[in-house]
């Protein structure tokens, strides 16, 4: 289903410790344009620090990753862990990668259209104008426009997150990475958001979702991972990993979260 | 009770004011230049610039202000001179007033007090709004000027306005090194008149004002950015 050659994400043996503790043991996986990929598992897994590693907010100690086609350049550094040679390549490279995090993290002194322009703006270089045009839209999509000029903390927690899905989404990523986008979300804001998800799936945006919400995993994913132990223990389509896993710990997460 | 000097004396009470203003606005301005120098070299810097920073801020905090003064004013003050082609050079009507010294000294202390304001604030900035700004493709120069300190400068306004406030406090000590400010007005009229009370009485209502000025103004900018409570 792909008309570029490449995949829009590679990810290669990636490993990533934390002190003696090995969060990923070696993760494998491709995301072509328009795969949505659930990534689920029970906590400590290393669903999240997958996601991170992918943007280098946490640097991997081994593996290689390519966002549309360009590799991330990496160098053995002391004790034979790796380093992005160029931190420039890094923050190109990151402008393709359009991540949402659980706890929103919006730049709370700014109102939520500065918010959304802001990388846009001093990353991408577009002209004012034009990013508050493409903001503008983005918000109506998200159901914002109205609370374009309100801060952060006037909003409710769904608000936030959709505001943040709009700041993802201004910079045309190839990727969006989910982190959680609703864990931190009260049970009744939960919907407005999936929703929001949901509807960018439709739309054949390729995105990663690092997700406890089973049921919405199960409707919106071409493909799940489910981690365990740092490792993916089970990949396929979802009806596979839900319906008949062939591993027996998935089966078990399978059945105890689908309650 | 007696206030029929204030009609000859107006002129330098405005004088006055004027050096004592000028004094703070040029300590507090420049002082919050080096104070957020000092602040990161605090937050973020390697070890050396981190124990050279805390340094400067344990030493001029930590030791009286008039004594930072006086030493400036008569040590650094009499060798000065002795710096070849300083006499003949530009700066030395400049360099050899005691406004000099004063302007010096309250900035260097002013900005060891910020410092450790803004890096108090520095640190308050949640963690995940500066990861907001690295997972959008800011660089780190970009992440401190448009996120990092911005942000630390808004959690830090209450502050800063007490701050500024101590500020102009401090400035009557310029009256040791000759400089003309409210105060040395103050004991200028009571010199010439031998009234006491009624020349601190009128300098209390500029300083006082001038506090008034300074919360006005900090409210103003503590307004732009609402916070919910």
């Amino acid at each position: 289903m792909s008309d570029q050659p490449f995949p829009a994400l590679r990810v290669e043996d990636l490993h990533k410790s934390f002190g003696s503790q090995q969060v990923l043991k070696g993760i494998s996986t491709e995301a072509h344009k328009s795969d949505v990929i659930s990534i689920i598992g029970s906590s400590g897994s290393g669903k999240s620090t997958f996601l991170r590693c992918i943007n280098f907010l946490e640097t991997p100690d081994r593996g290689r990753i390519a966002v549309n086609g360009e590799e991330v350049a990496l160098k053995p550094g002391r004790g034979g862990r790796l380093h992005p040679q160029s931190w420039r390549q890094i923050e190109r490279l990151r402008t393709g990668l359009g991540m949402v995090f659980q706890s929103f993290n919006l730049w709370a002194h700014r109102t939520v259209l500065e918010n959304v322009i802001e990388a846009p703006m001093h990353v991408l270089g577009v002209p004012r104008r034009e990013a508050i045009e493409k903001a503008e839209v983005l918000l109506h999509k998200v159901g914002l426009f109205d609370k374009r000029d309100a801060y952060p903390a006037f909003l409710s927690g769904g608000q936030q997150q959709r505001a943040a899905i709009a700041r993802a989404l201004c910079i045309d990523p190839a990727v969006m990475l989910f982190d959680e986008p609703t864990s931190a979300l009260d049970p009744e804001l939960v919907g407005e958001v999936l929703k929001v998800i949901r509807d960018l799936a439709e739309e054949g945006r390729t995105m990663l979702i690092v997700t406890h919400e089973m049921r919405f995993a199960r409707d919106v994913s071409s493909r799940v991972l489910f981690l365990h132990q740092g490792l993916i223990e089970e990949e396929g389509p979802p009806e596979q990993v839900f319906g008949s896993p062939v591993s027996a710990r998935c089966r078990e997460f399978a059945r105890l979260s689908a309650h | 009770m007696s206030f029929t000097w204030i009609s000859s004396y107006w002129p330098l009470l405005l004088t006055g004011a004027w050096q004592t203003v000028s004094l703070l606005v040029i300590s507090v301005a420049f002082g919050f230049v080096i104070a957020v120098g000092l602040a990161f070299a605090q937050v973020s810097g390697g070890r050396l610039t981190r124990l050279l920073a805390r340094g400067y801020c344990t030493f001029f905090r930590g030791t009286p202000l008039l004594i930072q003064l006086w030493l400036l004013y008569y040590g650094v003050g009499s060798l000065l001179p002795m710096v070849p082609g300083i006499r003949q050079s530009l700066f030395w009507p400049i360099l050899r007033e005691g406004f000099f010294f004063a302007a010096v000294s309250f900035t260097l202390n002013y900005a060891a007090y910020e410092a450790e304001v803004l890096r108090g604030a520095l640190l308050a900035v949640p963690k995940g709004e500066l990861e907001a700004g690295q997972a959008f493709g800011l660089s780190p120069w970009k992440l401190i000027r448009r996120i990092w300190l911005p942000r630390a400068i808004r959690i830090a306004l209450p502050t800063i306005a007490g701050e500024i406030v101590m500020q102009l406090k401090a400035t009557p000590l310029a009256f040791t090194v000759t400089v003309m400010d409210l105060y040395a007005v103050a004991s200028k009229v009571r010199q010439d008149t031998l009234l006491v009370y009624e020349p601190l009485l009128v300098v209390t209502l500029f300083y006082l004002a001038l506090t008034a000025v300074i919360a006005r103004v900090f409210r103003g900018l503590e307004a732009q950015v609402p916070v919910r409570r």
